[in-house]
């Protein structure tokens, strides 16, 4: 993706005033001097930007994400800043307040990190691995839907339906997870299945 | 959305109903002030709160809650009765002409055929009157009593200002300026934009709130062109792309429908689909239902689907009942007839109605298994948070599994906006710890249910063994792999009709978009509609090409929209009859004598002629719908209902309560408050600062809203001898919640017939995760109700009582 | 398009030229300094306060630039949150409802407070310490960390009441209007994110003009008394405000009408002038402060009082 020609693209197509003229009458750009003392250092020197949609409401609006080290290239990556992507024909680099705090979701306190399982009648998670928790996911959705799956209805026509296990879908997770999701949960007969569309 | 968020800016008037896109949209809101700033567009506001995009707006009204019916259709009629009104749009482009039935009527608040034991209607007299050839008979002068024209005057006519008044506490003058000011929209050079979102929705009638609007812009002629449409603001950012892929209890992807088990055989499914044209030469798309769905069950199950088998049919679920939505699996998880249940992001303790009956229905289950990036309340609901999650672990047998997924910031893959772009984006991030992303944790649970059943065998196997399954890693399949699949493919050559021995497509090759995909099983397609979206071109959901030729707001080179990148639905309803532009300055598409040309790809076939196929080819009448026939369950009109806690009865119907044809599962009818007791009409809705129930676990939105609050007006506050900033109890016949107040000159005391009516705002967002303080959400008030059709809980009104309370011990 | 005439660049990643620095000091607190030749052309940052949603965007983009940790508070029964500027946050959202009573309609004015960027700084003038506070030849008005001595000195001496002193570090903050951002060619990071472009940046006479199109654009909604605040009692300011009501600024939070440097500061700067107070000692700073502010003969009870109200522009 070369970020560089969209970019030229978008001032040539909208022009972007402030970028092509205001600007550079400043004189923004060219002349070479030191800090000024009061001036802090721009902190995105050398961080590395990743093109990505806030998670939030359904405007979309376009971000960049700043991190160190480049999960592209196979480094572990941390984001330092997120702003809007001023390239975006919607949101032209603004955010609302959810949009501008990003940052805050992705290093968030509260973060699922591990598998857990709390286990009946129990005040606490246990830590698990993986393959663990997966192994569990998949023992308990197979013995309930052998339990309980209807292949004929009273009237002997073929429903293969299973209703005693629900599944609910997100609403923020990508188009092709959610295509994986639906392949998963319709080919186990689920009928329960719904998403947050309502709320 | 009809049209798209850029596309606002090309609109002379927004009307923000049902929604509030300043706080909700506030990016998208944007568009709103440029129309406002470069057209000189204005803004009107109807809600029961002055909100923050009541604090821009041109033209503010306060309307009470769950009585938008009545003000839209008093518009309506003050559009009809003063001949403001786009005739040449109405006679050729809706269904007003068309001739209903005879026993269609409309009396104390019921449609005909209702069965008050079933809660429902026998619907056979909602239907046209059709010919001997099986088309619709129709009356052009508009004039005939039985006409769809006739019986809309007739059916709004009892909506006068002053009714509106009386039902809405709208006062008299404010109402007709918006009705004035709505009105001159009826011009073919003027054009509204209705910016809607859960305001509308989130009500026992919340679809009818949404066609009661559609049908005025209809009337307005206010569908398909720049700068109209009928705009929902999707909440979350990517629920409009899985409704899309049908991830809901009825849907197969492309808005197909999961069979009924009337439907024993794939013959007898289709019968009921694929909508014969109900006007001479009309163009009915649902014609090519089955290349969708043949395409789809062989995204399913591959080779496995054959024509043999009915390509898998008898592999797909089939519904007992109408859905398994939220609701309804809640109340079944209550009765105790659900063993588990799985939640992939959603946090449905906060989000879904009566908290305490969700506790109760979560404490019966087996298993509960929670994938998020966040630590949810859901996930956490046995765990005891004091007053804000009063639970006895010891008690609840339920065993819980929590999974760690990827953030926004550490996926790639694509998401639909409310605009219909589908928009890639590309991770930056690595996950904190050990989280991983959802398609693969859905892949790693299937392999794992696959090989227990090779290996154990067990019920009807097939549908999971067969499934295919042929990612390069099958433990991870990539968004690419998945997103190729969404855009389908052609499993065999493909030659042309005509001529057998040209291959157009060749096996292996992406179509080019749903125009290739067959219903002989040669193509497969895992979503119609985003067909298109990564075919042979490449993948068109990351272009990031910002041209705009002539500065429409169409960037059609920008990402990629569905269907096949039109970016404005019903656009040939642009050009008038004889593809002309209504108006000169917004052009969008028009006919050059021998094809559809213009900014954005045709809403009808290229070369149909304009006077001959109606704009609107996915009805089979090919015009818009005034009368939408037996489509809704409670009926072919919307209507004015209270909603089922009101604080006034309803002064058209008194003996209805709510909308009769809403569901009401038993024992929840008993849980409904009613005046006398609970007084105050409450609402509930979020704040700018704040995303449903994230944000809380993000530190800089906690700190711009720290603390649940309720708002409450000046008179009330006084009444109750409540001090801003206070405590307050709030409790509703389903539980009791306290918090800081607000008192706020915004929500003002309204005045419904002839009584005055306080209302109570709930915003949502706290619960007992996260870093804001801990509080208590509205659903712990809100009654078990949806929407008559789509089941969407009433949530923005219900009835509560509040008092002044001391505050909490520091 | 008028709007995106305002879309700011995209921020650089790499190795960047600041484009204004030392060299461009037009004032320095408590010295003398000689002005460049060559003054840049003055910014200024927009407010269009009838566009303002009152969504706080700009508040937490200014959080999060300025990678500013405020705590969590509480609800006081207000919109307003946080109530007040602090060390940790350097704009907030000013929320007032008003009946206007000549349409009876409510208005709710929303305005975005923090520094303005005085054109005549008396946040400047009062400071004693030598180059904490600077002003450079585009208008922006700065804090040195390094050299402020936490004196307290530049909120007196503020007309709008903006500078707070951290207990951390016991020096002052203040928006810098990105001064940093600025440097290397990008807007505030307000500006930038705010999603209605009711904040814009740009050169001052270009800001003074989308503001004339503003204005028109508002008297033909009704507001004839629409304006632009840019108060000649402090030169001009370099953060400016688009009102529905310029003649009644003090509906807005109180933003005074005529501000101006108190006439305690205009006598302090006097002294420091007369005292060469970069030759003295820390102490003797502090012991002249005290001389003057507190203890002061020439600067009486009276005096103060009028300050106060001054900076609360209620004179």
């Amino acid at each position: 993706m070369n970020m560089e020609l969209s970019r030229r693209q978008f001032m040539a197509g909208a022009g972007a005033g402030v970028a092509g003229t205001t600007l550079g009458s400043l004189g923004f750009g060219a002349i070479e001097t030191a800090y000024a003392d009061s001036i802090r250092a721009f902190k995105l020197t050398g961080t590395t930007e990743t093109r990505n949609t806030c998670p939030y409401c359904s405007v979309a609006c376009g971000i960049i994400m700043y991190s160190k080290g480049n999960l592209a290239k196979g480094e572990k990556a941390e984001i330092i800043h997120i702003e809007g992507d001023p390239d975006h024909p919607t949101n032209r680099g603004t955010l609302c307040p959810k949009g501008a705090s990003l940052l805050d979701f992705v290093h968030s306190k509260t973060r699922t990190l591990y598998p857990q399982i709390r286990k009946p009648g129990s005040d606490k998670w246990e830590r698990v691995s993986w393959d663990v928790a997966l192994d569990r996911v998949a023992r308990l959705m197979k013995d309930d839907r052998d339990k309980n799956f209807v292949a004929k209805n009273t009237d002997g026509v073929t429903v293969n339906r299973w209703l005693t296990t629900g599944f609910l879908a997100a609403s923020a997770t990508t188009n092709e997870t959610a295509w994986a999701t639906y392949k998963v949960v319709r080919s186990t007969g689920i009928l329960a299945f719904d998403n947050q569309a309502r709320v | 959305m009809t049209n798209s968020w850029t596309d606002i800016k090309n609109t002379d008037l927004v009307v923000i109903m049902g929604g509030n896109a300043a706080e909700a949209h506030p990016c998208g809101f944007k568009w709103v002030t440029e129309a406002k700033a470069n057209r000189g567009a204005r803004l009107i506001v109807v809600d029961p709160r002055f909100t923050r995009s009541a604090s821009v707006a041109d033209m503010y009204a306060p309307i009470r809650q769950g009585t938008d019916i009545a003000f839209l259709f008093g518009v309506m009629n003050y559009c009809i009765s003063n001949n403001n009104v786009q005739w040449d749009y109405v006679k050729a482009f809706t269904n007003a002409p068309y001739i209903v039935k005879e026993g269609f009527d409309f009396h104390d608040g019921l449609f005909t055929g209702y069965d008050e034991t079933k809660r429902d209607y026998n619907k056979s007299t909602w239907e046209y009157e059709l010919d001997a050839d099986g088309y619709v008979q129709a009356d052009d002068t508009l004039e005939n009593p039985r006409c769809v024209w006739s019986l809309l005057k007739k059916h709004i006519s009892v909506y006068t200002p002053e009714m509106v008044e009386r039902i809405c506490g709208t006062p008299k003058d404010k109402f007709l300026k918006v009705a004035q000011m709505i009105s001159e929209c009826s011009s073919p050079t003027k054009t509204m934009t209705s910016m809607y979102a859960l305001g509308w929705t989130q009500h026992s009638k919340g679809s009818q709130n949404i066609r009661a609007m559609a049908m005025l812009q209809l009337i307005l002629g206010n569908i398909g062109v720049r700068g109209g449409g009928m705009n929902a603001l999707r909440g979350h950012s990517n629920i409009q792309g899985l409704t899309d892929i049908g991830l809901m209890s009825n849907l197969i992807p492309g808005y197909l429908t999961i069979p009924t088990e009337k439907e024993a055989t794939l013959e007898v499914y289709m019968s009921t689909r694929g909508f014969k044209p109900l006007r001479p030469n009309q163009m009915s798309y649902w014609q090519n239902y089955k290349k969708f769905f043949v395409s789809f069950q062989k995204s399913m199950w591959g080779s496995a689907a054959t024509a043999e088998n009915s390509f898998a049919y008898d592999w797909l679920p089939k519904l007992d009942l109408p859905s398994y939505d939220v609701l309804r699996i809640f109340e079944l998880m209550h009765q105790g007839k659900v063993n588990g249940y799985i939640c992939q992001g959603f946090n449905p303790l906060l989000s879904a109605p009566n908290r305490k009956k969700l506790t109760a229905a979560l404490s019966k289950l087996k298993f509960l298994v929670v994938m998020d990036p966040l630590q949810t309340e859901t996930a956490r609901f046995w765990e005891n948070h004091g007053e804000f999650n009063d639970v006895d672990s010891s008690k609840i047998q339920t065993e819980v599994i929590e999974l760690p997924t990827t953030c926004f910031a550490e996926d790639t893959g694509s998401l639909s906006n409310s605009g219909r772009w589908l928009q890639w984006h590309w991770a930056g991030g690595s996950h904190p710890a050990e989280g991983r992303n959802d398609a693969s944790i859905m892949a790693q649970i299937y392999l794992r249910l696959k090989a227990l059943y090779e290996k154990e065998g067990g019920p009807v196997p097939d549908p999971i063994v067969k499934l295919d399954w042929r990612y390069k890693d099958p433990a991870a399949p990539t968004p690419e792999e998945l997103a190729k699949e969404l855009n389908g493919s052609a499993l065999e050559d493909i030659t042309d009709p005509n001529d057998p021995t040209k291959v157009i497509l060749a096996k292996g090759k992406q179509v080019v978009s749903f125009a290739a995909l067959r219903d002989d099983g040669k193509t497969a397609c895992g979503c119609w509609i985003y067909s298109g979206c990564f075919n042979e071109a490449g993948n068109n959901m990351a272009r990031r090409d910002t041209n705009d030729p002539d500065s429409t707001g169409a960037y059609s080179t920008w990402a990629w929209s569905w269907p096949v990148n039109r970016r404005i639905l019903y656009n040939r309803a642009s050009s008038d009859i004889n593809g002309k532009p209504w108006d000169d300055s917004r052009k969008l598409l028009w006919w050059d004598g021998a094809k559809w040309t213009g900014y954005d790809v045709p809403d009808i076939a290229p070369t149909a002629k304009p006077d001959v196929v109606g704009p609107f080819i996915m009805n089979p009448e090919g015009t818009g719908r005034l009368f939408t026939r037996g489509m809704m369950r409670d009926g072919p009109f919307p209507a004015h209902y209270e909603p089922f806690e009101s604080p006034v009865v309803n002064v058209l119907a008194p003996k209805v309560r709510g909308n009769p044809a809403a569901r009401v599962f038993k024992g929840d009818m008993e849980q409904f408050g009613d005046a006398e007791e609970f007084p105050y009409a409450a609402t509930s809705y979020r704040l700018t600062e704040h995303f449903h129930f994230w944000t809380k676990h993000q530190h800089n939105p906690a700190v711009m809203q720290p603390e649940f609050f309720v708002e409450i007006s000046e008179q009330l506050a006084k009444e109750k001898g409540i001090k801003s900033g206070g405590w307050a109890r709030i409790w509703s016949k389903r539980g009791s919640i306290k918090g800081k107040v607000v008192v706020t000159k915004r929500i003002a005391p309204l005045t419904c017939d002839g009584k005055t009516v306080h209302i109570v705002g709930i915003p949502l967002h706290w619960g007992f995760m996260g870093e804001t303080r801990k509080g208590f959400g509205p659903n712990s008030l809100t009654p078990y109700v949806g929407d008559a059709n789509i089941e969407t809980p009433e949530y923005k009104a219900f009835l509560v009582d509040i008092e002044p309370i001391p505050g909490p011990v520091a | 398009m008028a709007n995106f005439e305002f879309v700011l660049p995209p921020a650089p990643t790499s190795n960047v030229k600041p484009i204004f620095g030392e060299q461009d000091l037009i004032r320095r607190s408590a010295s003398t300094i000689t002005p460049p030749a060559k003054r840049q052309t003055e910014v200024a940052k927009l407010i269009d306060v009838t566009k303002c949603i009152g969504c706080k965007a700009c508040e937490v983009a200014c959080l999060e630039w300025n990678d500013l940790h405020h705590e969590v508070g509480s609800n006081t029964g207000v919109y307003d949150n946080p109530p007040d500027l602090d060390p940790d946050i350097f704009t907030v959202m000013r929320f007032t409802e008003w009946v206007n009573p000549e349409t009876k309609n409510l208005e709710w004015l929303i305005r975005k407070d923090g520094c303005m960027h005085c054109e005549d700084p008396g946040c400047l003038k009062a400071c004693p310490a030598p180059g904490a506070i600077v002003q450079y030849s585009n208008g922006i008005v700065d804090i040195d960390h390094e050299k402020c001595i936490g004196c307290g000195y530049c909120i007196k001496g503020c007309p709008f009441n903006i500078p707070r002193i951290s207990k951390v570090d016991h020096t002052a903050y203040k928006c810098t209007l990105c001064s940093d951002r600025l440097a290397v060619g990008q807007g505030p990071a307000c500006a930038k994110a705010c999603p209605t472009h009711a904040i814009v940046f740009g050169t001052k006479d270009d800001m003074k003009k989308h503001a004339e199109g503003r204005i028109t654009d508002l008297k033909s909604r009704g507001f004839r008394n629409a304006g632009l605040y840019d108060p000649p009692g402090v030169g001009g300011t370099h953060v400016m405000y688009v009102l529905h009501h310029a003649d009644q600024p003090e509906l807005y939070a109180g933003l005074p009408s005529n501000p101006t440097i108190s006439p305690i500061v205009e006598l302090w700067k006097g002294a420091v002038k007369y005292v060469g107070l970069s030759a003295l000692g820390f102490a003797a700073v502090v012991g002249v402060l005290h001389h003057l502010v507190v203890g002061a003969n020439r600067v009486t009870a009276e005096d103060e009082d009028n300050a106060g109200k001054l900076k609360q522009g209620r004179s």
